[in-house]
């Protein structure tokens, strides 16, 4: 349906890794989560960011449901499903085969 | 669960947009409070509604949406124009609801496998040649011994089962005053095992059950009349019915889908064809012969096998043929015998209806088709009207399959709805139709089971006129150019090309269906004004029976007793009613010459019988009452023009000799012709013979069955019918009455076929007409509107009234002439599929092509009316103006 260039899928690696560690992120939190254990490194696209969650959303990886903050704002809070869970593990997986395949390239350049 | 959300999302609307801005605008609130300049945390962001599309086309099936946007719009469209979207639906409705129709009853009486194990394994026997009439004909009636030698030669590869005509017949559960009528059906006991049944209750027929005659007097019965007669009581097995003389043992009903193998008739009663008194008549012809074949068997060493033993037993039979023409005599054995697929069971019903099925098929495929030109041409007339919207969509983007799919799906829309109301109309109109084919007391029974042979039929029919009626319009819709559309069109003529076409070809079709409507309401007409030779007016015909049978003397009383009855102008008796469909005849022969080929009808007929059917007595007398048969006879013209070069035969003589032994007559009067049995037919020559018979010892025959002919003073006849059925066991005790009808019923039976098609032909042809009236008024209305413009610029430029009529209606009055002459080929060039449902009428009579000439004309020249008067009142200066 939706192609995965490696770009893209490297957006969905870090939501998703990001969210195994933290459930229940609103989007917001999630940008800045990733900026910040990245060390500032990798910035979201933060345009691309809400089609990615709602595609992954529609897709079955992860769940969203609106909660009501103290300050009575309503976000959307996001969390890891059991079939987001296995696929973490397939794009991290596929991450790591890539970065090597790279990482080989370069070496022997 | 992905696939469900998204599908509802389509239907959630705008909340679905709602949540995403919601959340969107949360993020934005996140960020701000997170220090973020709100300006370029908005930018970050990017476009909120490219965004917002984006992630609502993940949340949804795209191509759903589209289809949901698409479909709203097209309802609105056909809510802006109420009335024509309603014509078009109610046309195109009738017009499927029709055809669907037409597909049931063809598929029930046609086309349906009977409810059987290997249906397509089921052959019947049947024998083709030169018939006793001298015509080319099928006969599937067969003798028993014949069939038990058939039976036996290829038992194995092959199981040959006798079932007999399908009969309505009296019997009682109680006392013999407790008639009632039940169809039976005489079955070898095999027949269900071999056609894999399985009871409902009790047991069915077996093997066993084909041994001795007479001894197996078992029934069982079909499922639907437990449910009608004994509403379904389980304690019905065991109970005793008389039939004929003999008493029977219900012990089984039989499976609910099963009503023996004749589609138009539902067997009630099956019986063992031992029982039946023809097992051991070697003459008699009473049962058609289903051939089982075992899987894998092929079909032509059987038919060989059994071809060659019906050859050896004809040829002993014809050796016993005396007083019979030698021509006929080789014509018999010249008689091949044939093995036709039966799988579909065989029924005269079908002989007698599949042409006209055909027939009204194709007719009310038409009717649709003229319908579907209509709804076409009034899309395309509104597809002309939207030309500019379309542009306007392909110029900001939208796709050309886009389009395609917005005009269709509101072509789906009508396609659907008068689907809707076409299954309706089938849903009634199908068992109305069966209704009408109902000879008194035996009307037709063709079960109508609706399944998905009848729903995919209507299925398939919706998808393909939607497709045949929007692909046009949609087609020209999507190839729309932005440029030229927007600047005012560069083809207005093109659209109106496409309009006329298609009045031409609604017009031909319309022509057809109006050509063949006159040709079947013609022969209804030709057939009913036909002279029958008698009056069949206030007649009552009374079939009589005694048990035990009674001499002659008896009946008269019988019959002197009815006169005394108030009402009762005269009463007289025959051996059946004419026209009735029984019959018996002979070769004659004059002089002591060999046998004439031409065979003579004869009826046994009482004192008085004559002139109770106000028949003609042109010379000599009626009978007595001591004329005896044999002994004198009552001859009619055509008899004396066969035999006396149509002189006086009356004081002559002729013989028969049936069985062999000649027997003479003397003719003791002549009268009129009647029709006696086909009123299709020519009158053949026939002779009247007393109903007191004697056999050659001088002494007189008891009588078991007879019909009293009641000529009534009322206009009512069936007025004083109870009286008469309860006079007859008063006036002597033994008689009683099997079934009352008028003669005129028995007349009107022949024609029950015609009269379906003339009254469904006439409606279909009105249909036909009104649809073709209205898309001529759609077509000349929007030529009117479109070329308002250049009228009013003729107008200004001084064209009259006449010059503007013309100048709107030519292009029309030649399509519609173009129509006519392909309608009428067409009907000239097709109408020998429909010559045997015709009766003296010729197609190429100019009578008939003046019918559907004018109707045309009438409906077009009406139509016209409104638009052309809408063209000359237009007024140049206002039209001008408002351009």
């Amino acid at each position: 349906m939706h192609k995965h260039d490696s770009l893209q899928g490297s957006l969905d690696l870090l939501v998703l890794k990001v969210l195994s560690r933290n459930p229940r992120l609103h989007g917001y939190a999630i940008t800045t989560a990733i900026q910040a254990r990245s060390a500032e490194v990798l910035r979201v696209e933060e345009g691309s960011l809400y089609p990615a969650l709602h595609r992954m959303e529609e897709a079955g990886w992860i769940r969203a449901h609106w909660i009501t903050k103290d300050n009575g704002r309503r976000v959307r809070l996001y969390e890891l499903t059991a079939v987001g869970t296995k696929q973490l593990d397939d794009e991290e997986t596929r991450w790591h085969a890539l970065t090597a395949a790279v990482n080989r390239v370069l070496r022997t350049v | 669960m992905s696939f469900w959300s998204r599908l509802a999302n389509v239907f959630r609307g705008d909340g679905l947009i709602g949540e995403i801005d919601e959340e969107l605008r949360s993020h934005l609130e996140e960020a701000i409070e997170h220090d973020r300049d709100p300006e370029e945390a908005k930018r970050a962001l990017g476009s909120a509604l490219r965004l917002r599309e984006e992630s609502r086309d993940a949340k949804l099936i795209i191509w759903l949406d589209s289809l949901r946007a698409d479909a709203v719009f097209g309802w609105r469209q056909l809510m802006k124009n109420k009335v024509a979207s309603a014509a078009a639906i109610l046309s195109l409705g009738l017009g499927i609801g029709a055809c669907t129709s037409a597909f049931r009853l063809i598929d029930a009486l046609l086309l349906r496998p009977l409810p059987v194990s290997e249906p397509e394994q089921l052959y019947v026997l049947a024998r083709r040649g030169i018939g006793p009439a001298g015509k080319f004909r099928t006969s599937d009636s067969n003798e028993y011994p014949l069939f038990q030698l058939e039976r036996a030669a290829v038992e194995g590869p092959a199981e040959l089962i006798a079932v007999s005509y399908a009969e309505l017949s009296d019997l009682t559960y109680g006392s013999d005053n407790e008639v009632e009528k039940a169809t039976r059906q005489f079955v070898s006991g095999r027949m269900f095992d071999s056609f894999g049944l399985r009871p409902a209750l009790g047991r069915l027929l077996t093997a066993a059950d084909d041994l001795k005659p007479r001894a197996h007097p078992y029934a069982v019965l079909s499922y639907d009349y437990w449910t009608s007669r004994f509403s379904r009581d389980p304690k019905v097995i065991g109970r005793t019915f008389r039939m004929d003389d003999d008493l029977y043992q219900i012990v089984g009903v039989g499976p609910e889908e099963f009503t023996g193998t004749e589609p138009g008739t539902a067997v009630d009663i099956f019986l063992p064809t031992m029982m039946h008194p023809g097992v051991t008549h070697s003459d008699w012809s009473w049962f058609r012969t289903f051939v089982k074949l075992k899987p894998g068997v092929a079909v032509e060493p059987v038919r060989e096998k059994l071809a060659t033993i019906n050859q050896a037993v004809q040829e002993e039979r014809a050796k016993g043929f005396v007083g019979m023409p030698k021509e006929r005599v080789e014509n018999f054995l010249h008689q091949k015998l044939v093995m036709e697929p039966a799988a579909t069971g065989i029924s005269g019903m079908q002989e007698d209806y599949r042409t006209s099925l055909a027939a009204l098929g194709a007719l009310v495929a038409l009717v649709l088709l003229i319908a579907c030109a209509n709804v076409a041409n009034l899309m395309t007339a509104q597809a002309a009207a939207r030309a500019r919207e379309m542009a306007l969509r392909v110029s900001i983007g939208a796709g050309r399959a886009r389009l395609l799919q917005l005009v269709l799906v509101e072509a789906a829309f009508i396609g659907f709805l008068a689907a809707a109301v076409g299954f309706a109309f089938a849903w009634w109109s199908a068992p109305f139709v069966v209704s009408r084919i109902n000879p008194p007391d035996n009307p037709a029974r063709l079960f109508l089971p609706v399944d998905w042979r009848e729903l995919g039929f209507g299925l398939a029919l919706t998808f393909g006129v939607t497709l045949l009626f929007g692909i046009a319009p949609a087609l020209r819709a999507s190839s729309v150019q932005p440029v030229s559309a927007l600047r005012g069109g560069d083809d207005p003529h093109a659209q109106r090309r496409l309009m006329h076409a298609l009045i031409a070809v609604q017009t031909a079709f319309c022509f057809l269906v109006l050509f063949v409507a006159g040709l079947f309401v013609t022969t209804f007409q030709r057939l009913s004004n036909r002279p029958t030779g008698f009056s069949a007016e206030r007649v009552l015909v009374l079939d009589t029976i005694a048990r035990p049978a009674q001499l002659p003397v008896y009946w008269d009383q019988v019959k002197e007793k009815l006169k005394a009855v108030p009402g009762v102008e005269t009463v007289a008796m025959a051996g059946w009613p004419l026209m009735s469909g029984t019959m018996s005849n002979n070769f004659v022969s004059i002089n002591g010459a060999p046998p004439a080929p031409v065979l003579t009808l004869f009826l046994k007929i009482s004192p008085g019988w004559i002139g109770a059917m106000k028949i003609p007595l042109i010379d000599g007398r009626d009978f007595r009452l001591g004329d005896t048969n044999p002994g004198v006879a009552i001859v009619n013209e055509a008899f004396s023009r066969q035999y006396f070069l149509g002189q006086n035969p009356v004081g002559k003589w002729f013989e028969t000799a049936p069985s062999g032994v000649r027997t003479r007559f003397e003719i003791v009067g002549l009268v009129g012709d009647v029709v006696y049995q086909n009123v299709r037919e020519p009158i053949p020559p026939q002779a009247y013979v007393p109903f007191s018979s004697i056999n050659p010892k001088g002494i007189f025959q008891p009588i078991d069955k007879e019909t009293i002919i009641v000529r009534t003073l009322s206009s009512n006849p069936l007025a004083i019918a109870p009286t008469l059925r309860r006079a007859i066991p008063v006036a002597r005790p033994g008689f009683r009455v099997s079934d009352i009808r008028t003669q005129q019923q028995i007349d009107d039976a022949q024609t029950v076929r015609e009269r379906l098609l003339e009254s469904l032909a006439v409606f279909f042809g009105g249909v036909a007409l009104l649809l073709a009236g209205i898309g001529l008024y759609e077509v000349l209305n929007y030529t009117v509107l479109q070329r308002r413009r250049e009228i009013g610029i003729r107008m200004a430029l001084g064209a009259r009234t006449f010059d503007v009529t013309q100048y709107v209606t030519f292009e029309v009055l030649t399509t519609l002439l173009a129509g006519s002459v392909a309608g009428l080929t067409v009907g000239l060039a097709s109408v020998h599929y429909i010559q045997s449902l015709l009766y003296q009428v010729k197609a190429t009579d100019p009578a008939m092509l003046a019918v559907p000439s004018v109707a045309t004309l009438v409906v077009a020249v009406l139509a016209a009316m409104p638009p052309v008067i809408r063209a000359i009142g237009v007024d140049p200066a206002t039209t001008l103006r408002m351009e």
